[in-house]
């Protein structure tokens, strides 16, 4: 599979003579429509080496190219045109003054005529389902909803890679799971490569692939099975672990020995209806 | 603050708010200077007609307007009686008393003084009440472009407004919540002398502004991802389309002002 983002041993500080980087020496690739999960405890890096993939921070040292071109000052917008950010906060991110001149931002920034951008807004705003709240402010509108029509602004302006730094993580339970599935349905639709970066671990085990970050440093690099399937290291990390995998470690403790390897919902209740039945 | 009308939107479907802000906008501007312009009878009868007729073409009941100007009163009653008490003799004079005079031409002016205050307050309220913030707002942009000219950054202005309006109710939800957290501590704001209460106001002013910069920064970042450079070279979303009941609305407006020109007193 071809490589839609390289990063060569990529190092930031953010001051100068800070002794402990916030990235440090950090390699990997991107395979152009995967999606790629990055977990790490806060404070481990993680929205620095987002912002600097989309050169929001100049790195110190390293190299970074995105789909084919090396990310330098002179480059940096030609690589934006690439690259589609979700943000933390949903309120800090609405620039329009309502849902459609907010999908329109990005747009009006690519100088497209206004023929060309009415049917455009107007579809994105189809696709991420806010057809009946396109004249809404920001004010009257959930943060879930506000998220949505941040994905809304990247469907309209349709980047090869989409980045969510911890785009979820101000969401209730149910305002995650709609943005989640409808992340999953725009980048089989769109052909988008999706960078996810959370410490939620049940997001990160619906990717491709997990990278783990912790103190600046790349630690580990796996599917999601391999990776949940370290228990405890993932608690040394500071990390959370999956549902799963807290249910196999309450089992453990009263003497009932589950599989080692890491099962979804589905397979693990599969195991355990199985061994109920033999017994 | 919910009995204070000045300065409010409210939504209904009528000829006048549909009407063009830019339109709108100008015609307040020189609907106060028409209103100095008149100064007898029957110019200040054709403006109140043209007055109620805005205002019944709004579709807003009267008693919006009446409540308007009731934060205002004070200061109307005040200017008007002072133009009572001490104008320049002349006609005939109906009391005397050391320097003060009531006059026939004292008590038409302040007659007249009260009717313009009157008039240029419904007139502006007839203005927010009809308009949403955000078409004053595009309008104001599309009104400053010739300011280009004389190198004033009308985007980069337009912009902020923008950008400033879309904020204010999330800053005054946040200011509500810090208040609300600070009260939960033990904060008593609006209670004490002068000094206290503005003492009491730090622990929510100083949260505020911090937020406010961390807000800045976010959106700056956020906005820089999605591509933007400066306001310049953008292209323009919202447009606004100046209609046919715009110039409708302006002849009109011209009409009077001619009307007003001819009957008024040189």
């Amino acid at each position: 599979m071809e490589n839609i983002i390289e990063v060569k041993h990529l190092t930031y500080r953010y001051q100068a003579d800070d002794p402990r980087p916030a990235l440090n020496d950090v390699s990997f690739t991107v395979h152009a429509g995967e999606w790629l999960a990055i977990v790490g405890h806060n404070g481990s890096g993680k929205s620095t080496l987002a912002k600097s993939l989309d050169g929001l921070l100049p790195f110190t040292t390293g190299e970074i190219t995105v789909g084919g071109i090396q990310l330098t000052p002179e480059t940096v917008w030609q690589v934006r045109e690439k690259i589609g950010m979700i943000f933390q906060n949903p309120d800090n991110q609405f620039v329009g003054a309502t849902v459609e001149d907010d999908v329109a931002f990005g747009l009006e920034n690519r100088q497209m005529p206004r023929t060309e951008m009415l049917p455009r807004v107007k579809a994105a705003i189809a696709r991420v389902g806010m057809s009946e709240f396109a004249q809404r402010e920001p004010s009257s509108l959930s943060g879930g909803q506000k998220q949505r029509v941040a994905l809304a602004g990247i469907v309209a302006i349709a980047p090869d890679v989409l980045i969510l730094d911890e785009a979820t993580s101000m969401l209730d339970p149910q305002g995650r799971r709609e943005m989640l599935a409808l992340v999953r349905e725009l980048r089989q639709t769109q052909h988008l490569t999706v960078i996810s970066i959370t410490h939620d671990i049940d997001e990160a085990t619906i990717a491709d692939r997990v990278l783990v970050i912790d103190d600046g440093q790349l630690v580990d690099e796996a599917a999601p099975a391999t990776i949940f399937a370290q228990g405890e290291r993932l608690v040394e990390l500071g990390l959370d672990l999956p549902f799963t995998e807290k249910l196999k470690a309450a089992l453990r403790q009263r003497g009932i020995e589950p599989p080692a390897d890491y099962q979804g919902a589905a397979e693990m209740e599969e195991w355990l209806w199985q061994s109920l039945s033999n017994t | 603050m919910s009995n204070f009308i000045f300065g409010r939107y409210l939504p209904l479907n009528s000829v006048v708010h549909r009407l063009d802000p830019r339109a709108k906008l100008l015609l307040s501007f020189c609907y106060i200077g028409l209103v100095f312009m008149a100064n007898n009878l029957v110019s200040y009868l054709i403006i109140i007609a043209f007055t109620l007729g805005s205002i019944l073409a709004s579709k807003i009941s009267l008693g919006f307007f009446l409540k308007g100007i009731r934060p205002l009163i004070w200061l109307i009653v005040f200017t008007v009686v002072l133009q009572l008490l001490f104008s320049p003799v002349g006609g005939h004079v109906y009391f005397h008393w050391a320097f003060v005079n009531i006059t026939q031409f004292g008590l038409v002016n302040s007659g007249y003084i009260f009717i313009r205050f009157l008039l240029i307050i419904m007139m502006s309220t007839l203005l927010t009440l009809s308009t949403q913030p955000l078409d004053i707002a595009t309008g104001l942009a599309s009104l400053m472009k010739p300011l280009r000219w004389v190198r004033v950054p009308v985007d980069t202005l337009a912009m902020m407004l923008s950008i400033a309006l879309r904020f204010v109710p999330t800053l005054m939800d946040e200011a509500n919540k810090i208040m609300n957290a600070q009260r939960a501590r033990g904060v008593d704001f609006g209670e004490g002398g002068l000094l206290k209460q503005a003492k009491s106001l730090i622990p929510l002013m100083v949260p505020l502004f911090m937020s406010a910069f961390n807000r800045a920064e976010d959106l700056s970042t956020a906005m820089e991802a999605r591509g933007y450079q400066d306001s310049e070279h953008r292209s323009q979303y919202r447009i606004l389309t100046w209609q046919r009941r715009d110039t409708i609305t302006w002849i009109i407006f011209v009409v009077a002002f001619a009307a007003i020109l001819a009957t008024r007193r040189w």
